[in-house]
């Protein structure tokens, strides 16, 4: 049923009609209201045979849902940003014991500075721990993907994290089709665990594993990501067939057939992409998109298969890893290397702790990998009066004082007020 | 697309108004859009919101640079920021104020813009008339549908009564009306 809602709402709806037996929350922006609005469920009465457990920290919330998926419960829970860091070695405990435990990552930025807007930093920090990552790129397919993640889930009996952009997409209002509860029961069998805690055939999940066959437990989980690259395609199309729109899947492409420049990203940036690409379309120039919906497993062939026929690839992503550039460029390297003439790879960090990708610096920025492309790590709309002064100024004083708050100065210094 | 930004200040329903507005463009079958600022959202502080309105999927989502109507709930703004930013040329003004255009030495950004396209309305005397709190945001959609005939009063009624079920919600209806009617005075007089 189509509605006008904020896309937390929808989340909360669609995670509903998944029949979540245990839902475990610590609040934390921006996904506050996706909890918010399952506890709201669950107290009416709309989502039933369901415990939804406030617990006292992010640590406590995935340890509580690792507790409850080996007791055989569909457990779920969400987080972002810093909070996803207080409950990082719960994140590997529940990879590490293949638990299919589904959470949502509101992406937000990690501090310090303490920011509380959108980038995928929080994501990336996680990108290594085991679990499965994909990326919404609508509000439409972060529900969708939610289903999908239990499905994979419990098939795989791996963890599945949804990232969603914080605010973007979670504070969102617009036109959602929440699918009926007989689509997820017809899509979404009952949760029937490949390993479960029962008291009538007791078993340990969670064995101290030595050299002897710690690398053999490793292999298997990096055997199973290489399963996911092809269950996350079928059940992309079983959801097609069941509920009538194509969403997930490892990666699509958008106007790529002829293009002489690829552009790869994850996220709802892609939106804004795909505008600025109908326009340079428009004026003749040959660009299209890759959008990765996948992240972990990362779809190395498919990805290289995508972008073979192109002479350039942009990679737009909100993330830094500082001292090495972006993590998604160095993904889609991996997946370039092999190719007898690989496309040049161009790498732009945008978007980080929500500084908003604007059309007009897009446009600029694609028009500049091809005329005059650049070294390294390309930061969109970096302030570089800004930089070069704190440079300096670090430079010449020894005790210089702290970054952020000697460029906040700055830049308070450099706005006029408005006109009065 | 029509995009609409609505500055007003934490406690006012900047963000509830964007939202209305694009329940009132969904009910009449079109794509909308509602996002706020995104930021530590405080009483009193200076808020944004958005809203975009098309007949196709709408798949932007940078902030509206451009609007093509400016909703400015709390007119101690103009001195705070710069609110018409990006406003289009033939973009419409709409302010909440008991006073006139020339009290607020709007003089000249209102003759940039199209005849009849920039209106005042009391809003918040409105609204504490009919609501009893100093909520101007539903009573500035009414004027909305009057200024820019862009979406039906009808549409904004049930968008307001969705938002807000009952007493309250028949309230800001109320208020939504007395704000359009209001702009069709004007409109009927400046036409005269």
């Amino acid at each position: 049923m189509l509605k006008q809602v904020e896309g937390s709402h929808a989340m909360a709806e669609a995670i509903a009609l998944c029949r979540p037996e245990v839902i475990c929350a610590y609040p934390i922006t921006p996904q506050t209201h996706i909890v918010e609005g399952l506890g709201e469920l669950v107290k009416e009465g709309a989502l039933v045979d369901c415990e939804f457990i406030n617990v006292e920290s992010e640590f406590a919330a995935l340890s509580v849902a690792i507790g409850a998926s080996a007791a055989g419960a569909r457990a779920y829970t969400a987080t972002a940003s810093q909070g996803l860091l207080f409950m990082a070695e719960a994140v590997y405990n529940a990879s590490g014991l293949g638990l299919p435990i589904v959470m949502t990552l509101g992406n937000r930025a990690i501090g310090a500075p303490i920011n509380i807007w959108n980038d995928h930093s929080d994501a990336m920090s996680m990108r290594d721990a085991g679990w499965l990552q994909l990326f919404a790129e609508t509000n439409q397919e972060a529900v969708d993907l939610h289903i999908q993640a239990f499905k994979l889930a419990e098939e795989l009996s791996m963890p599945v994290m949804v990232c969603v952009d914080g605010f973007i997409l979670t504070h969102a209002v617009e036109r959602i089709d929440i699918p009926t509860q007989q689509q997820v029961d017809a899509y979404l069998p009952p949760y029937d665990p490949v390993q479960v805690l029962d008291p009538a055939e007791p078993a340990s999940i969670g064995a101290m594993v030595g050299p002897e066959a710690f690398t053999e437990v490793r292999f298997l989980a990096h055997y199973k990501q290489t399963l996911a690259l092809k269950l996350i395609p079928e059940f992309s199309a079983e959801f097609a067939k069941g509920f009538g729109r194509e969403t997930g899947g490892l990666l699509r492409s958008y106007r790529a057939e002829d293009a002489d420049m690829l552009v790869v990203a994850m996220g709802s940036v892609c939106g804004t992409i795909k505008d600025t690409i109908d326009e340079m379309r428009d004026d003749g120039i040959r660009i299209g998109l890759v959008v990765i919906v996948s992240f972990r497993p990362f779809p190395v062939e498919a990805l290289r298969n995508a972008l073979a026929g192109a002479k350039d690839v942009v990679v737009v992503e909100k993330s830094i890893a500082v001292g090495m550039g972006g993590q998604l460029a160095n993904n889609v390297d991996a997946s370039l290397r092999n190719l007898p003439r690989p496309p040049r790879l161009h790498s732009s960090v945008a978007g980080l702790g929500g500084r908003p990708i604007t059309r007009t610096s897009l446009h600029h920025l694609f028009r500049q990998a091809s005329v005059q492309p650049w070294e390294g790590t390309n930061f969109l709309d970096l302030n570089e009066r800004v930089v070069g002064r704190e440079i300096h100024r670090t430079r010449k004083t020894r005790r210089s004082g702290p970054t952020a708050e000697n460029i906040l100065r700055q830049l308070a210094k450099s706005v006029p007020p408005a006109a009065e | 697309m029509f995009q609409v930004r609505i500055h007003g200040r934490g406690g006012q329903g900047v963000v509830t108004g964007a939202e209305m507005l694009s329940v009132a463009a969904f009910i009449e079958g079109r794509h909308a859009q509602a996002f706020p600022s995104f930021g530590s959202e405080r009483m009193g502080a200076p808020v944004v919101a958005f809203c975009r309105i098309a007949d196709k999927e709408i798949r932007l989502r940078e902030p509206i640079l451009e609007p093509d109507c400016l909703i400015v709930q709390d007119p101690t703004l103009f001195k705070v920021i710069d609110v018409f930013a990006g406003l289009r040329g033939d973009g419409y003004l709409l302010v909440n104020t008991n006073k006139t255009f020339a009290d607020l030495h709007l003089g000249q950004v209102v003759d940039r813009l199209p005849k009849g396209h920039a209106v005042i309305v009391p809003a918040t005397e409105i609204a504490m008339k009919h609501v009893g709190r100093p909520v101007p945001n539903a009573a500035l959609l009414g004027a909305f549908a009057a200024l820019t005939q862009f979406v039906h009063l009808d549409s904004v009624e049930h968008a307001i009564g969705e938002a807000f079920p009952g007493k309250i919600g028949a309230a800001n209806i109320a208020a939504a009306r007395q704000a359009h009617e209001f702009v069709l005075m004007q409109q009927r007089q400046s036409a005269a």
